[in-house]
């Protein structure tokens, strides 16, 4: 399971995140669930909402941004979080994912709400193979 | 980096500190606000100052944080002939901003009624992640408000035909083309009109304290009259929508770039020449996303209304809940201003900048005219705000512009484990201020402790002449997302 820190010395208004995993697959699973985290406490989330998303980018780190610039559309356009996912990542050229997900959508009566994020960010915005593993780093703008 | 001290409150960073620096970077700060400055803002606005087409400098105003991009108070001018358009220059939050309405009661009149207030402002104002707004949209009429802004609202019975006077700019952009807005913008932010959204964004119940008011003359002109009067400030901006644009725009401008064969020193800065096709749709698409803010704000308004007359069971016109002023803090203008003698077109970005026209200046109201447009900077949820006055200085030193907020100097992980929400909301009330909001750990990372000294930062701006100190304003309630 990866794992993901927030760099509090960077972009204080905003919510900077490193994030590591074993896999491409699992980099971009932890990097959903830093986001739903930010967004809600997932303890209150139910599963009853099911979608699938498939993406291509020319590049495995604009994959990695389209990817939870679309959680952050789904979030305002149909107001919904997801707590379990599952994404296979294809890194070859041009990139590509297929995800299944299943969340609800937000109810501020049975969730303990976090913040609103607003966008994906280029900022220091790096996805790289490191240590026989893969680490990110992306800024979001709260 | 080194910032040489170049006058009263002024730091300059001569190109020579960053190879591609094409002018100075300007930062407007006491001693105590530069060295709160973090790391990020001398990186920040020096890498702004290696933009193509920028004149004279990269400004930096003294509430400037580390951002994305642009830093937070950032200010730089461009020539629409050679310059460039930069969405990391503006923000995700396209004209996010302030609102200031007053009203003719005074806090002796709202207090005994204030937990009242402040609950059916929160149950009739949404707020908080997730959050739909009450004015139903079709896409045609959300396409509408892209192009009127704030008149859409007027039109449609939000708000009063005086309102837009006291709007920057009408409360409508220019050049906003809805055909220029990507479908996903447009699904993402139609159900939004009318919510606050979430993080430093609030509705404000607000009184002028004793001693509140610094220049009786302009204070009148914006109709604050006494001490104890009570007011209604809102900040806000574009939602979802604004958001989506700038994300689609970020996107297209990271790809475009080396068909320009422009290079930046941080890809949040992705931009494309102003006068180039991709410029000039981000350019209609922006304007687009600043008329929903304007209309955002001004159907909020028309709930706040709504809400006091009901509260206080009278005509909302004789509350006398006149807008003050509304001012944009997240865009890209075209201004004309004077540089080396020659008055050139310029596209101003402000990020996280208010504009601080002064007197005389064009698109002040008439009823401001003689004064200047006001300014309104907004503090944390716990120490207050303020209300300024532009001008004509500005013009000359800051492209007329000024600060916007107190501004951050601590993360919103570090301000979590200072403050609880429930410590914090439970302290504010003990001092007499009522607290509703849609996260508790949000209301935390709010906290006064998270945010410079507003006074400290209103006392720069002052003294360099680029706005004037007009009225303080302390919380009563307030309404977070």
């Amino acid at each position: 399971m990866g794992r993901y820190e927030v760099i509090e010395s960077m972009a204080v208004a905003d919510c900077a995140l490193d994030i590591e995993a074993d896999s491409l697959d699992d980099l971009f699973v932890t990097a959903a669930r830093a986001l739903t985290e930010l967004m809600v406490d997932p303890a209150g989330v139910s599963a009853d909402v099911e979608r699938e998303i498939a993406l291509t980018a020319p590049s495995l780190d604009l994959l990695l941004f389209d990817w939870l610039s679309e959680l952050i559309f789904l979030k305002d356009s149909e107001q919904l979080v997801f707590t379990e996912v599952s994404v296979h990542v294809d890194g070859s050229s041009p990139t590509r994912l297929e995800a299944r997900l299943r969340g609800a959508a937000l109810d501020p009566a049975r969730m303990t709400l976090r913040a609103d994020p607003k966008a994906v960010t280029f900022h220091q915005f790096a996805v790289a193979a490191r240590d026989g593993g893969w680490r990110a780093r992306v800024v979001i703008d709260i | 980096m080194k910032a040489v001290p170049v006058a009263d409150c002024i730091w300059e960073i001569p190109p020579s500190e960053k190879p591609g620096m094409l002018v100075p970077a300007r930062l407007y700060a006491s001693e105590r606000l530069l060295a709160a400055m973090d790391a990020g803002v001398f990186e920040q606005i020096t890498n702004v100052a290696c933009l193509p087409g920028i004149v004279r400098a990269a400004l930096c105003m003294p509430d400037g944080h580390w951002g994305y991009g642009f830093p937070i108070g950032g200010v730089a001018a461009f020539r629409t002939d050679t310059g460039v358009i930069s969405p990391g220059g503006i923000g995700f939050d396209i004209n996010c901003g302030m609102r200031l309405i007053r009203t003719s009661l005074t806090e002796d009149e709202v207090r005994p009624r204030l937990r009242e207030l402040v609950d059916a402002l929160f149950a009739a104002v949404p707020s908080g992640v997730g959050s739909r707004g009450f004015v139903p949209l079709t896409d045609d009429a959300f396409r509408e408000v892209m192009v009127e802004g704030a008149a859409w609202c007027v039109r449609h019975g939000y708000g009063w035909p005086e309102d837009l006077a006291a709007t920057e700019g009408g409360g409508r952009l220019p050049g906003a083309d809805p055909a220029h807005v990507g479908a996903r913008a447009l699904q993402r932010g139609r159900s939004q009109l009318g919510t606050l959204g979430s993080g430093n964004h609030y509705l404000e119940i607000q009184v002028v304290p004793r001693g509140g008011i610094h220049d009786a003359r302009v204070a009148s002109a914006f109709g604050v009259e006494r001490a104890g009067q009570v007011l209604v400030m809102l900040h806000c901006g574009s939602r979802g929508f604004g958001h989506q644009v700038g994300t689609d725009y970020l996107r297209l401008f990271d790809e475009a770039m080396p068909r320009y064969g422009i290079t930046v020193r941080d890809r949040e800065l992705a931009c494309a020449p102003f006068r180039a096709p991709e410029g000039q749709a981000y350019f209609a698409a922006m304007n687009a996303a600043a008329n929903t803010a304007f209309a955002n704000r001004q159907v909020i308004t028309h709930r706040v209304r709504e809400v006091m007359s009901r509260v206080f069971g009278r005509d909302p016109r004789s509350l006398g809940l006149d807008v003050v002023y509304d001012v944009c803090h997240n865009t890209a203008k075209l201004e004309r201003h004077v540089v080396d003698g020659e008055t050139l077109e310029l596209c101003v970005h402000r990020k996280g900048a208010t504009r601080s026209f002064g007197p005389g200046a064009p698109d002040v109201p008439d009823a401001y005219r003689e004064v200047g447009q006001p300014v309104i900077i907004g503090g944390s949820m716990e120490t207050g705000s303020a209300l300024l006055v532009g001008t004509r200085h500005a013009m000359e030193e800051t492209f007329g512009s000024t600060a916007h907020g107190a501004g951050r100097t601590m993360s919103r992980a570090q301000a979590r484990r200072q403050v609880r929400g429930e410590t914090l909301i439970e302290a504010m009330e003990a001092r007499g201020v009522v607290v509703r909001a849609a996260s508790r750990s949000g209301v935390a990372e709010e906290a006064g402790l998270a945010y410079k000294d507003l006074d400290e930062v209103v006392d720069v701006v002052h003294r360099l002449d680029v706005s004037r100190r007009v009225v303080t304003l302390e919380p009563m309630g307030n309404i977070k997302g």
